[in-house]
């Protein structure tokens, strides 16, 4: 069951009638089709309108039980739906403000860190107020704890469970101003139109929004009814546009967290230990470190010793003269060889009964290295702790956690403490965390001084967050060329899921027909979908060792799992004398799928001769009530894969993709071909060359000349994202959709074009070590002298 | 403290720092100029790539003291003044192209690109896919083939 069959239906009478429901406005006398929904006008000096976050609580009904004949769970509720549902009673008010300048503005509460999503969120507004795109100001909300678990940014899960409410509270405020402006014009609301901020009369006369604000206003909050534009008039939704930021971008404007000016806020950084978690024993020469120029304070904390300087340039001496004496970690001794014997003996056992005596057998075991989900911007936050409240900017996809968590660190009362969220330069999980927050936090606390705690490159790759590593056994038996079954054994080193998710997911999982999975398990389920028919299929999760810093990483489980299974899938076509993409075609369960997977081979023109070296890989995957597939094209010839770069992983290039993806409704098809490039390149990445060697207890990695995330030279030349027509009618999400698909196709096209399907990812890692590692002691390194001689 | 002075975007400035520190952080920490941003401080992402007398280079390498008092520094905001414009087209080319996702590392990436365009044309030849090969500001959301188009046609204007 999809959880939009629980809500109330746009089709139709949708919620209780209510105290000012007038009809007489063009859509509401429309009759048949009519969306009515219930939100609030605010009391304000200018129109404020309001609705629920969560959409309307009513119509929610339980989950179906489960029996054992019905698909994986997740197409019954998956992660998304548990989301929104955690929602529902818990939501909290968003509003709407229209100024007198003819502007509306809106906070959302949500973190922008690069997904788009104040530009859909603006194009929500404007299609329901009759607002042109830049007279609206989407700003991001500072932590609201009475919306409680409805502030996370995570899943894909933001314009699901936004793309009403926000339509919803638009649409009363447009009501509102009709309202305001029949009074003043003394015409007819059913014969006013509206238009690019303008109401207008039949006689000509016209009214401004902006000139109606402060009369459309109320001086007493009161609950109103508007319907929703029939997709059938949206002009907004739907339509391509440009980012509402991308001017900011272009002229270095926009301003990150570290671009703040906070009075007093000086650079800080922390000289973290040598291996993961390691503590501080003790620091020998604390005076001297104090003294260098520039620094001004010195304070041990929980991870590590901080500094704070003029500059961070500062901070970087000061942490390399540190001179500590470190206590073990979490992880002391570990290596991959000794997490891959820990995940080995942990695979839960395959058990497949043997339906049929001629069944024959196909099987694989999986490897998929530690990875980084450290984004651009790094970890960073400003503080400014006094001894009654504490202020905090960061980019922060969980900010109430964040709230309460810095409180309780503090030993402030949440209320004291404000949690302002700024825009983020990428996330791909990282800021789900605030780990940069706290540490801020305790630092501003220690030296009694506000901070600007930046994390150095280095720190980023070998104390950050990473994708753990995880194993993934497949075993699927086939008889008559049809497949029987189908098992996978996905164990993986700890997940954490620490900033609220799993808070949600255990205030949801009673409401399951499932009993005793833990967290992680249970977004497994929630989250692993197949698109294919394979017989009787089980999927299931185990996990070992919690002594690393993990999270997810633009998805969870998907990448890896799909990758594997994908790959099974090219070995089951092989054994069965199948077209790859036949036998995909066969297997499909769901018309969209099918759907994206023909639109690929026909763009990407399937099969089409290539010469020896050089293959193609087909990929499809469903998730946050979308679908999306991918063709890669991959070049693994001698004169590719031996191209050389300084300092750089060249190997094989995927030197064409084709995407073809359908999310339900695209708000802004532009922003969603963003989405699912950036995916590509992700799974280029983490199919390719983007992994984490770990060896006595620390990450070897240290820049990204070490941390091979893809790059120009390793970006595909051909690049072809096709956003299918509107489906399903409602959106889906899109943030982490394409990883999974382009992992599994690069994967694919790189076993066709080696002639050995991969097992250990990324591809490069049991390769020769590709970079000379930077020392641990110190921990960080220092700057370059030489950047004018590489002037260019 | 020494005085370092220089030519920021067109006008002179000068700042009180130790000679060590490399001109990012003067320019970030001391003068308050943000649009070069850090991504490594190890002349590897060019997330603040700027121009130093009209050559791309990376101001996290620089030490101050190697900056002389005639040497013009562009960052992102001083680009358009650079073609007496709102605007420099390959700006103008990052928007037609909506280039941007987080933003983060386009300061480093449009100033790059103007670069690479002149270096090209310096070599003979207007830029070509092998050229675009070789720029290496890491782009964490994967903008790469959009700004690969938005250099292509950034190039046709200046």
């Amino acid at each position: 069951m999809d959880v939009h069959d629980r809500l109330p239906q746009e089709q139709g009478e949708a919620a209780a009638p209510s105290d000012q429901d007038t009809p007489g406005t063009p859509r509401a006398q429309a009759g048949i089709g009519r969306r009515r929904f219930l939100g609030y006008i605010l009391a304000a000096p200018t129109l404020a309108v309001a609705a629920q976050l969560g959409e309307a609580a009513a119509g929610t009904t339980p989950a179906h039980a489960a029996n054992a004949s019905l698909p994986e769970l997740s197409k019954l509720f998956d992660l998304n739906d548990m989301l929104t549902d955690a929602a529902l009673p818990t939501a909290g008010l968003i509003t709407i403000h229209v100024h007198a300048d003819g502007t509306a503005s809106f906070a959302l509460p949500r973190a922008e860190v690069g997904q788009g999503i104040t530009t859909s969120t603006a194009m929500l507004i404007a299609e329901e107020l009759d607002l042109p795109l830049d007279r609206i100001r989407v700003t991001l909300a500072d932590a609201r704890p009475e919306l409680l678990f409805n502030q996370l940014t995570g899943g894909s899960n933001t314009t699901i469970s936004t793309y009403t409410p926000i339509r919803v509270a638009a649409a009363i405020a447009r009501k509102r101003l009709l309202e305001a402006a029949a009074d003043l014009l003394g015409a007819e609301i059913s014969t006013l139109t509206s238009k690019a901020g303008v109401i207008t009369a039949p006689n000509g006369r016209s009214a401004t929004y902006g000139s109606l604000a402060e009369k459309a206003a109320s001086r007493k909050t009161v609950r109103v009814a508007a319907d929703l534009k029939p997709r059938s008039d949206f002009s907004v939704i739907g339509t391509a546009r440009n980012r509402v930021d991308a001017l900011e971008s272009v002229t270095g404007r926009k301003k990150f967290a570290m671009d703040l000016h906070v009075p007093g806020a000086s650079p800080a950084m922390v000289c973290r230990p040598p291996t993961i978690n390691g503590t501080v024993r003790s620091v020998r020469n604390l005076a001297a470190v104090r003294a260098m120029p520039g620094v001004t304070d010195v304070a041990t904390i929980s991870t590590g010793v901080a500094v704070r300087a003029r500059t961070f340039g500062q901070c970087i001496d000061a942490v390399r003269a540190l001179q500590v004496v470190w206590g073990p970690g979490t992880a002391e001794g570990a290596s991959d060889e000794t997490v891959l014997r820990e995940l080995k003996a942990a695979e839960i056992p395959l058990a497949v009964p043997r339906l049929d005596p001629l069944a024959k057998t196909v099987e694989g075991s999986f490897t998929f290295h530690f990875a980084s989900n450290s984004a651009l911007e790094p970890n960073c936050a400003v503080a400014d702790v006094r001894s009654d409240r504490a202020e905090i900017w960061a980019a922060l996809k969980s900010p109430i956690v964040a709230q309460e968590a810095i409180a309780a660190k503090l030993g402030l009362l949440p209320g004291a403490v404000t949690v302002h969220v700024t825009e983020g330069g990428g996330s791909f999980g990282r800021k789900l965390f605030s780990d940069a927050a706290l540490e801020a936090a305790e630092i501003s606390k220690a030296m009694g001084k506000p901070v600007k705690l930046m994390w150095h490159r280095t720190d980023e790759f070998r104390q950050g967050r990473t994708h753990p590593m995880a194993t993934s056994r497949v075993r699927a038996t086939y008889a008559l060329g049809k497949v029987l079954t189908y098992e996978q054994r996905h164990t993986s080193v700890s997940t954490d899921f620490g900033h609220g998710l799993g808070e949600i997911i255990t205030a949801s999982a009673a409401k399951l027909p499932v009993g005793d999975l833990t967290f992680s398990e249970t977004i497994f389920t929630l989250t692993q979908q197949s698109p294919y028919d394979l017989g009787v299929t089980t999927q299931l999760l185990n996990e070992v060792d919690k002594g690393f810093n993990t999270g997810s990483m633009r998805n969870i489980y998907s990448p890896n799992v799909r990758c594997a299974q994908e790959l099974i899938i090219d070995r089951l076509a092989d054994e069965t004398g199948k077209d790859r993409l036949r036998f995909r075609r066969q297997l499909i369960k769901d018309d969209r799928a099918r759907a994206v997977l023909d639109k690929v081979a026909e763009l990407g023109d399937w099969g089409r001769k290539l010469p020896a070296g050089v293959a193609q890989g087909i990929a499809v995957h469903p998730e946050y009530h979308g679908v999306v597939a991918v063709l890669a094209e991959i070049d693994c010839r001698p004169e590719t894969t031996g191209r050389h770069l300084p300092d750089a992983c060249t190997g094989p290039r995927v030197t064409k993709a084709v995407c073809a993806v359908d999310v339900g409704l695209a708000i802004n098809p532009k922003g969603l071909e963003a989405q699912m490039m950036g995916g590509i390149m992700d799974g280029i990445a983490i199919t390719l060359t983007s992994g984490l060697h770990l060896k006595d207890g620390r990450f070897l990695e240290g820049s990204w000349d070490n941390y091979f995330y893809t790059r120009q030279w390793n970006a595909p030349p051909e690049l072809t994202i096709v956003v299918m027509p509107p489906t399903s009618g409602k959106p889906g999400g899109a943030g982490e959709l394409a990883v999974g698909a382009a992992s599994a196709a690069v994967a694919c096209a790189y076993g066709a074009a080696t002639g050995t399907m991969p097992t250990t990812f990324p591809v490069n890692h049991s390769g020769p070590l590709g970079f000379e590692p930077l020392p641990t002691v110190p921990p960080i390194p220092q700057s370059p002298t030489d950047g004018l001689d590489r002037a260019y | 403290m020494p005085e370092h002075t220089f030519i920021l975007n067109g006008k002179p400035v000068t700042a009180d720092v130790e000679d060590d520190v490399r001109l990012l952080w003067v320019l970030r920490d001391v003068l308050g100029v943000t649009g070069p941003k850090y991504g490594c401080g190890l002349g590897v992402c060019q997330a603040c790539t700027s121009h130093i007398n009209g050559k791309a280079f990376n101001p996290c390498s620089v030490p101050i003291r190697n900056v002389r008092p005639d040497d013009e520094i562009t960052t992102i905001e001083g680009l358009p003044a650079t073609v007496g414009k709102d605007l420099h087209p390959m700006q103008e080319a990052w928007l037609e192209y909506d280039v941007a996702q987080c933003g983060y590392c386009q300061p480093g990436q449009i100033m790059a690109a103007v670069a690479k365009v002149k270096q090209a044309r310096a070599a003979g030849h207007e830029i070509t896919e092998a050229d675009l090969d070789e720029i290496r500001n890491v782009c964490r959301c994967g903008t790469y083939h959009r700004i690969r188009e938005a250099i292509m046609e950034g190039a046709k204007h200046f």
